[in-house]
């Protein structure tokens, strides 16, 4: 069906009800619970989780599949969201012509830099592209926004204005972005006993297109396109001596994966409207990066699960202060109630960094595939539990795929 | 006239001579072996000739065609393909994927951009790799991962995936380097078969006697850098000054 094969199929729909039901999986405590912070089910957390799942599924294209490792991607998600504001600043608020035109400007920008940038292979093109987006980065914070030509409004950010031009802005609709009317923070609580259930029209979009560009991605996986990428990333030499040449395939892999970045940044400023130069600083690409690995460098969902633990931490972690902490280990002495919360208090609320540290080194460590590898691991496992009592077969050592 | 014309073509590496007027004619449809001690310049002539190396003078022309200042793709596109010392195959990918990827480069050229469709929707393709598999025999191992095979496979894939492209020229640099006897065998067998069955030119620079002499029609003997003889197999065999280049003044 849709052209795919039954094991991509399943996947696809797993991961289309995974995000179509998100705001109950994601808000499994009642609200009233001590638990109710664990709880990641609010509109803003989740449209991170899957705008930074596009994000991610995009990087994993060039970094997953051709093995260029890239530390400039953020410079098209920032890209992306200026060309949104610009829009909104502009034009309207309809959401739909700023995404189109954050994904065209961050493909253009990744054609000038994946051109220069894949001359090189390996450290030197991870550095260029570096290079290229801290230079970006610096345009943007400060060069380009003069009072004589102010295209970024540096440090504070774009934003828009109420003497904007806003040109197809229609009389009596909200200063919000809106899908022809919707609303991007319009929000349905639905309650159910002591549970509430938030319905965000802003996810519900970004789901959407988390989906479609989701389907997109396996349909390049398993494409002739798919498979010489990942001839790139196995041998060059070879390819070169079969008649390929590996240039232009890397730079359309670099293309569709800025496009991807520019999509998100796009949706990050539908979703909230306003574009800040941090978001394209080398933290944020290495971020991305992290993602991919943590979830599972080449694989299908991977991306998609590191994207959506990363985000899971650093909210939900960086929530947990002192206060909190206190209050849970409330039932002990108060000695050792003081020295429980000593020895966590390094690893949550501002030192949540150091919790994904650690968990990020045991990842790598022990499972070099990745959270997929993990899951497998377990599948397999539960498997072989399964049958341990009629066979005595070993687990089998397969390679990850 | 032959396939594969090689004038007056020198290269130096800072002081050294590599190569110094290097003639070479390769007839179409025969066995060319290249010879000679270590040193001799044989891998450096090889790589003149697919465009990794651009020698500082003389010409190399492929069927009319000149090949100096292209790229290897480019060359390979021309109907030159090469086979390495080491296997060089795609070992992250399956037999089948390493035997489809040349199937596409004969048929699309050096870049197609087809991204969506589904690489076992393109019946062409699919059923002339597997073709080649058989060919190859070893359309059992169609599924395994490339990397697990064991380097006798290895190298008859990688001479699949050469003859995948239909080449008019296959270049082959030391084929049968550290393989076991039986594997050697084998793949003096395959490229006899493949020499006989296809319209194909074969040179291949070879250390070992046993596979130059059951193979070549035709055998140039190089030493520092030049040609010492170029002549038959049973003329070669016996010649004073071949037997000097590898065994030094006094033999």
């Amino acid at each position: 069906m849709l052209g795919l094969n039954k094991k991509d199929m399943t996947l696809l729909i797993a991961v289309a009800v995974l995000t179509m039901f998100a705001p109950f999986f994601l808000n499994p405590f009642p609200t009233d619970s001590a638990m109710a912070q664990f709880n990641a089910g609010y509109p803003d957390l989740m449209q991170r989780f899957v705008i930074f799942g596009i994000f991610a599924i995009g990087f994993n294209i060039l970094f997953g599949l051709t093995g260029y490792l890239s530390f400039g991607h953020a410079a098209f998600l920032g890209v992306g969201s200026y060309a949104a504001v610009w829009i909104f600043k502009l034009f309207t608020y309809n959401v739909v012509p700023a995404i189109l035109l954050a994904v065209i400007v961050a493909a253009v920008f990744s054609v000038l830099m994946g051109y220069v940038s894949l001359r090189r292979s390996g450290i030197y093109f991870s550095i260029l592209t570096l290079a290229f987006a801290q230079m970006m980065f610096a345009l943007a914070y400060s060069v380009l926004s003069n009072p004589k030509f102010n295209l970024t409004n540096g440090e504070t950010g774009l934003q828009v204005y109420p003497n904007d031009p806003q040109m197809f802005h229609p009389e009596g609709m909200q200063d919000f972005p809106h899908l022809f009317g919707l609303y991007m923070n319009s929000t349905y609580t639905m309650n159910v006993g002591p549970w509430a259930f938030d319905f965000n029209t802003g996810y519900y979009l970004c789901a959407v297109v988390m989906l479609a560009v989701f389907y997109l991605a396996i349909r390049i996986f398993r494409s002739p396109f798919g498979m010489m990428l990942r001839a790139i990333k196995s041998n060059q030499t070879r390819l070169n001596y079969t008649g390929l040449n590996p240039r232009p395939y890397t730079l359309a892999a670099f293309v569709i994966s800025g496009a991807y970045a520019g999509l998100a940044g796009g949706l990050m400023a539908a979703m909230d409207p306003l574009a800040g130069a941090e978001r394209m600083q080398w933290t944020a690409s290495g971020e991305v990066v992290l993602m991919t690995i943590l979830g599972g460098t080449g694989t299908l969902i991977g991306p998609v699960l590191g994207a959506g633990f990363i985000k899971y931490f650093e909210n939900i972690f960086s929530k947990i202060n002192d206060a909190v902490l206190h209050q849970w280990f409330a039932f002990l002495p108060d000695g050792l109630e003081d020295f429980v919360v000593f020895i966590i208090h390094p690893f949550v609320g501002k030192g949540w960094h150091l919790t994904l540290g650690i968990l990020f080194m045991l990842v790598v460590i022990f499972l070099p595939g990745g959270l997929v590898e993990g899951g497998q691991r377990i599948g397999k496992w539960i498997k072989n539990r399964g049958k341990s009592e009629d066979s005595d077969a070993g687990p089998k050592t397969e390679p990850a795929e | 006239m032959g396939i594969l014309e090689v004038k007056d073509v020198g290269k130096r590496f800072g002081g050294l001579q590599a190569l110094g007027d290097v003639n070479l004619s390769v007839k179409e449809n025969s066995v060319h072996a290249i010879i000679g001690p270590n040193g001799a310049g044989k891998s450096t002539l090889l790589n003149c000739l697919v465009g990794k190396l651009i020698p500082d003078t003389g010409s190399v022309m492929f069927d009319g065609q000149s090949v100096l200042g292209r790229t290897p793709y480019e060359i390979n596109q021309m109907g030159i393909s090469r086979v390495f010392q080491t296997p060089e195959i795609f070992s992250d990918l399956s037999v089948m994927e390493n035997m489809m990827i040349p199937c596409f480069a004969k048929r699309d050229g050096s870049f197609r951009m087809h991204a969506i469709e589904n690489m076992m929707d393109e019946k062409d393709i699919v059923e002339k790799a597997e073709a080649m598999l058989v060919d190859m025999n070893m359309a059992d191992k169609r599924e395994m991962h490339a990397a697990s095979m064991s380097r006798g496979d290895k190298r008859r894939l990688e001479i699949g995936m050469c003859l995948a492209q239909e080449p008019r020229l296959l270049l082959l640099d030391e084929p049968t380097a550290g393989m076991a006897r039986a594997d050697t065998n084998n793949t003096i067998d395959l490229l006899k078969q493949i020499s006989d069955e296809r319209d194909i030119t074969i040179a291949i620079i070879e250390h070992d006697m046993h596979v130059v002499f059951s193979l070549a029609q035709r055998i140039t003997v190089l030493a520092q850098g030049t040609p010492l003889v170029e002549d038959n197999p049973e003329n070669i065999k016996g010649h004073p000054k071949v037997r000097e280049a590898y065994l030094g003044e006094s033999a």
